[in-house]
């Protein structure tokens, strides 16, 4: 199973190399949204400022909606799921090896928008191994949850308005989770989001194991 | 040895609408059939049964001495089996190479690179389309390299729908040429295809057989 | 059955329209006036709220096992999960009314009200997931999987959200409830309204299994005759 995982993670991040969606496409989105926070919020208030790890990780949600979506969309453009089941690679691996390639991707782009926060929003950044671990575990959570909803909804004609509808209550305690964790490094009280950061790691293995037992049924039936 | 293919009053629904509505049909190992029928009759969803990508609703479906009613036995057999689809199951943003070389190393093939440029050589596609994305191939090109997918693997039963769909007169006679090779070879070859005369190369060796309103209508048991 | 089935629906519905009597001539407090007498009403409703959640996640995890696979889970589980928004939309809404003369606004971040409007999107998403899958076996195994799914994820929302609110120290549904010095008529007038919000959320489910069961039996009648007239195509061939 691991086999297979590490085999469709490599072959999503190559794909993602050769046709640069993320690059071109997810990521100048990303750092529009953060533009978009500043419109709405009046920079001049100091709002931003104190928002800036919610605001974060809002945008960080809606890039892993467009990660999830686009990770489907590549296997749909024949047939939808029957390439994956043809293929022979046991399903479980599929989604953990999607996943993979989802979080691996939505790693780089925080490093992107947290060049942004820092920039845009004169962040003060601290607790690094905080922020960090944090990253790592909603991270996690994400992909996992979205990679589940995601092959749900590829499987139906809406699939777009769809997944958002699936994901986004189940993203729901991840923002505020991490914003939470993320609040305590920045304030330097990180002792005060170890809750956090063990809420965010329950909900990564949860997602993660329901994921893989249950993939596999989600892909039969025509 | 166990039949190929064994369909007996096989229900198949797509949906509510049922595509195979109490087919029968026996294939014997190394046997070449050619499907043929009307638009719609349910060849393709035939094949795709076959290669286990649907549910059995009603009747009984045996592949390989597998049985398909059950989600074990699809999966199974999915592994086993060649199935050529309109669209080749091919990833747009990956060279012919790296395709090729997906699909042997999903089926846990040794040697995938040895085998798949074989395969490449085979269908004419080791030059300068080795490297060349998908999404950049022409319709024939791209059958080719689905056909070098399915190649590749040499699986038991071959399962090819319209393979001379899109292909030039070198095209076509590449598939006949392969075919033959796979039928010689032990392999069962079970295609549709609209062209009549698409099997004339070994007209004696296939046995027609004639789908319509999602049943067989003609040539459903092996000729005496 | 009916005829259990509509003793049910008299005793339920008379129960609610007596709670709803007895409710309104419960006495008004001093803090919140007309209002407390929504206390007949919105703890049950919400109380009812749960419980339908519950069961939709039972009946669709009974489903998911081989074992116990059974169509008559899922049409619960769908039942149960549509009568559920139906009532945390409406404890939702009694919430926001109750409380507005003790906050002044309609809307708190208190953690149970929170976590309701999150578990009413969750049951929002089922719905819609099940409208647009046409496949009857297929539907039963999406809506399973994201029953559990959103099982999974309430306890998570629930921790969250009481961390979070618990930092903030804010207003609260437990502002409203008037634990001390409580007079006995609210506590019995509140009691009748759980039995009874029970009673019609139970004829309720019931009613909208018996609907599913009836459109299942004639999706199977259609089959019989969409198979002939598949069959029937192909007559004018060979």
């Amino acid at each position: 199973m691991l086999r297979d995982a590490a085999l469709v993670a490599a072959k999503d991040l190559r794909i993602e190399a050769r046709s640069r969606v993320a690059v071109n496409q997810v990521a100048p989105f990303a750092v529009l949204v953060l533009v978009l926070f500043a419109f709405a919020l009046d920079p001049d208030r100091g709002v931003l400022v104190r928002a800036s790890a919610g605001l974060f990780w809002l945008a960080v949600a809606f890039c892993a909606l467009l990660a999830v979506q686009r990770a489907f969309a590549v296997e749909a453009a024949d047939g939808g799921r029957d390439g994956l089941r043809l293929s022979g690679l046991d399903p479980g691996g599929i989604f953990l090896g999607k996943a993979a390639g989802v979080a691996v991707e939505l790693l780089a782009l925080e490093v992107l928008l947290v060049g942004g926060v820092a920039v845009l929003y004169q962040a003060d950044l601290r607790g690094w191994g905080v922020l960090v671990l944090t990253c790592v575990l909603a991270t996690a959570g994400l992909a996992t949850a979205g990679c589940l909803y995601g092959v749900l909804s590829a499987g139906t004609r809406v699939r777009e308005t769809l997944l958002p509808m699936l994901f986004v209550p189940v993203a729901a305690p991840v923002v505020l989770s991490a914003t939470r964790a993320w609040e305590g490094a920045l304030a330097g009280v990180a002792s005060e989001s170890w809750p956090w950061l063990r809420l965010l790691g329950v909900f990564a293995v949860v997602y993660a194991a329901v994921g893989t037992v249950v993939f596999g049924l989600l892909l039969e039936d025509a | 040895m166990t039949p190929a293919l064994r369909l007996s009053r096989a229900v198949v629904l797509l949906g509510r609408f049922p595509a195979l509505a109490g087919a029968d049909l026996h294939v014997e190992r190394g046997e070449l059939v050619h499907l043929m029928g009307p638009n719609g009759a349910g060849k393709t969803t035939l094949l795709r049964t076959c290669a286990g990508l649907h549910n059995v609703a009603d009747g009984e479906v045996e592949v390989l001495g597998i049985d398909l009613r059950r989600t074990a036995g699809r999966r199974v057999v999915r592994r086993r089996v060649g199935l050529l689809g309109p669209n080749g199951f091919l990833y747009d943003d990956l060279t012919v190479a790296e395709n090729v070389r997906f699909a042997l190393k999903a089926a846990a093939v040794d040697d995938a690179t040895t085998k798949a440029d074989g395969a490449l050589r085979r269908l004419g596609l080791a030059g300068r389309l080795r490297d060349v994305t998908v999404a950049k191939l022409s319709t024939g090109q791209r059958r080719r390299a689905a056909l070098a997918a399915v190649v590749a693997r040499r699986p038991e039963l071959w399962l090819l729908d319209e393979p001379h769909a899109g292909l030039d007169a070198d095209g076509c006679q590449l598939v006949d040429e392969l075919i033959y090779e796979a039928v010689t070879a032990g392999a069962t070859v079970v295609f549709a295809s609209h062209e009549a005369g698409a099997s004339s190369p070994f007209a004696a060796r296939t046995r027609q057989v004639v789908v319509a309103g999602g049943e067989v209508k003609q040539g459903a048991a092996v000729r005496a | 059955m009916t005829g259990a089935k509509r003793t049910l629906g008299v005793v339920a519905f008379a129960g609610l329209a007596l709670t709803m009597l007895l409710g309104a001539r419960l006495p008004e407090t001093e803090e919140q006036l007309a209002y407390s007498r929504l206390i007949a009403v919105h703890p049950p409703i919400a109380w009812v709220a749960y419980v339908a959640f519950g069961v939709t996640a039972l009946a669709s995890l009974l489903y998911l096992f081989p074992a116990t696979r059974h169509r008559r889970w899922d049409r619960i589980a769908a039942a149960s999960a549509e009568v559920g928004v139906l009532f945390t939309a409406l404890m939702l809404v009694t919430g926001s009314i109750w409380g507005k003369p003790t906050w002044g606004v309609w809307w708190v971040w208190d953690a149970r009200l929170t976590v309701s409007a999150l578990m009413l999107a969750l049951l929002l998403g089922y719905g819609a997931l099940r409208r647009v899958t046409p496949d009857p076996d297929r539907r039963a195994m999406l809506s399973a999987v994201t029953a559990l799914g959103a099982v999974v994820v309430v306890p998570v929302n629930h921790f969250a959200v009481t961390w979070w609110r618990t930092l903030h120290q804010g207003r609260s549904l437990a502002d409203l409830s008037p634990s001390r010095n409580l007079d006995g008529q609210y506590v019995a007038v509140m009691l009748l309204g759980f039995v009874v919000m029970t009673l019609v959320y139970v004829w309720l489910v019931w009613q909208r299994v018996l609907v599913e069961k009836a459109e299942d039996e004639r999706g199977e009648g259609e089959l019989a005759v969409a198979i002939e007239e598949r069959r029937r195509e192909g007559v004018t061939v060979a």
